[in-house]
């Protein structure tokens, strides 16, 4: 579903060149639910940012559903957009928008079916679904000021889903919360990719998240991928050092873990 | 009691016109500066480095028209730029007159005040609006403009006040209004009274406007 190969992106900063991602290649394959893993500041959000090119590779090309994408640009590239929702740490809602308005944005700004504008009403109807599947239709005339975290990331979840996506990025979307809200986010998106067959690339630092809910993870070090496989494979057996710092310190939040 | 009710009679139509005309050209200009004045800090944030569209040499260019616009002190365009307002609106006299020289020095402020609003916006807002496929038309009016909107309207609120301010100034050089009653009778006829009546009104017209300002940013803003 999504390729990478041999993707690099290097950024001038003024102390010379800075490599957020060197040489890296991956596969997620539909229905997957894919972990990025990785310290802060090791590439993961650039990675992610490469899959709906908000983040321009360098090098290397980026195949969505075997079509490379890489060069996309103007209405192809917001055509792409459209089939790939995104889910961000800070919420990113629209604060003078309220919940259901927030639902209905990507819809106004022209949703994949494309032909005929949707009527405001079909909008908003389309909204209503997405916030009873988030469990949220109670507040849908309440301003995102008025939610609790965990109710504006579902706010949020049910916006990326808004033009029927085949793929969600989360980019570190439980880390602002707190565990128990962590868990039910986390449910949230399992109920999403299992019943609506919706991919998920996500990004996150826990590997108590990863081992939640990702079948399958890569390890990011330094902008090149350290290990990657089956999140069983990797967590049973790691073979680099950063994953077995991570493992370590989850080690030492176990009293806090998720578990199965 | 009485001195009050012959003071009206003699100066209330005077005081009243004085302060319609006030009103006209502060409002007036304040609605032209604004067409002029939103386009360009759209496109002082959309081609700034690290913007929508980066465009460098746009950039540069229109950040120095309009700092240029913002640094000839007000008193000083209201003369210079008599010929041109004469080619432009006909006259360099009342109401009509003071709108030129109001407008140029007021599109530059404007056009600052409107990209302070806008650069406020939350850039992780304008990155979600870009991932779910959003056009940069898409971007500055959807987010950009309603999302800065409680922030504009503050800057609605103190471009009338410093225009206002300016329309007294021009009134002393013929535009009419407060500004001239209150030079022509209060200052150079020593008519206290006049002065003191003209300037309340414009202490007046200056709180109400701020305060209704105030108002409708409280009802518009949704952030807590």
């Amino acid at each position: 579903m999504i390729t990478f190969d041999h993707v690099s992106k290097t950024y001038d900063a003024r102390r010379g060149e800075h490599h957020a991602l060197c040489d890296v290649s991956l596969h997620v394959n539909a229905g997957d639910v894919f972990g990025i893993i990785g310290q802060s500041g090791a590439g993961k959000s650039t990675l992610v940012r490469c899959i709906n090119l908000l983040e321009r590779p360098t090098s290397g090309r980026v195949l969505v559903d075997g079509v490379d994408v890489t060069d996309y640009s103007g209405a192809q590239l917001r055509e792409l957009r459209k089939g790939i929702g995104m889910v961000f740490q800070n919420f990113s809602l629209f604060q003078q928008r309220t919940v259901v308005q927030n639902v209905t944005f990507p819809l106004e700004i022209g949703g994949v079916a494309k032909g005929k504008p949707r009527s405001a009403e079909a909008m908003r109807a389309r909204a209503m679904e997405l916030l009873d599947i988030v469990g949220l239709s109670a507040k849908a005339t309440s301003y995102p000021s008025e939610l609790s975290g965990g109710q504006q990331q579902r706010v949020a979840i049910a916006r990326a889903l808004a033009n029927n996506p085949r793929i969600i990025l989360c980019d570190e979307a439980t880390s602002a919360l707190d565990t128990r809200t962590t868990v039910s986010i986390l449910s949230l998106l399992e109920q999403i990719n299992r019943e609506l067959g919706v991919t998920l690339v996500l990004i996150t630092h826990s590997l108590a998240v990863a081992r939640r809910i990702c079948n399958r993870i890569v390890v990011l070090d330094e902008g090149r991928i350290v290990e990657q496989g089956t999140t069983t494979e990797v967590l049973s057996n790691p073979k680099s050092p950063v994953t077995r710092e991570l493992l370590e310190f989850d080690g030492l939040a176990s009293a806090n873990r998720f578990g199965r | 009691m009485e001195s009050v009710a012959a003071f009206f009679a003699e100066y209330g139509e005077l005081l009243f016109e004085g302060t319609i005309d006030t009103l006209v050209m502060t409002f007036g200009a304040t609605f032209i500066a604004y067409l002029i004045g939103i386009p360009l800090g759209v496109a002082l944030v959309v081609t700034a480095p690290g913007g929508l569209r980066p465009h460098r040499v746009l950039n540069t260019v229109l950040s120095w028209v309009v700092s240029i616009g913002r640094s000839v002190p007000f008193v000083i365009l209201l003369v210079a730029l008599i010929p041109i307002t004469r080619l432009i609106v006909g006259t360099s006299l009342g109401v009509r007159g003071a709108m030129v020289p109001l407008v140029v020095t007021a599109a530059p402020f404007v056009a600052r005040i409107v990209e302070q609003s806008l650069a406020e916006v939350d850039g992780g807002l304008i990155e979600a609006s870009l991932s779910f496929g959003a056009s940069v038309p898409q971007v500055v009016s959807k987010v950009f403009l309603r999302e800065g909107l409680p922030s504009l309207v503050r800057g609605v609120s103190i471009t009338f006040v410093t225009l206002f301010g300016y329309v007294t100034i021009a009134g002393t050089v013929g535009a009419g209004g407060l500004g001239d009653i209150a030079i022509r009778y209060g200052y150079q006829r020593f008519q206290s009274d006049v002065m003191l009546v003209s300037v309340t009104l414009c202490v007046i017209i200056v709180i109400l406007f701020q305060a209704g300002g105030d108002f409708l940013v409280n009802r518009i803003d949704k952030r807590r």
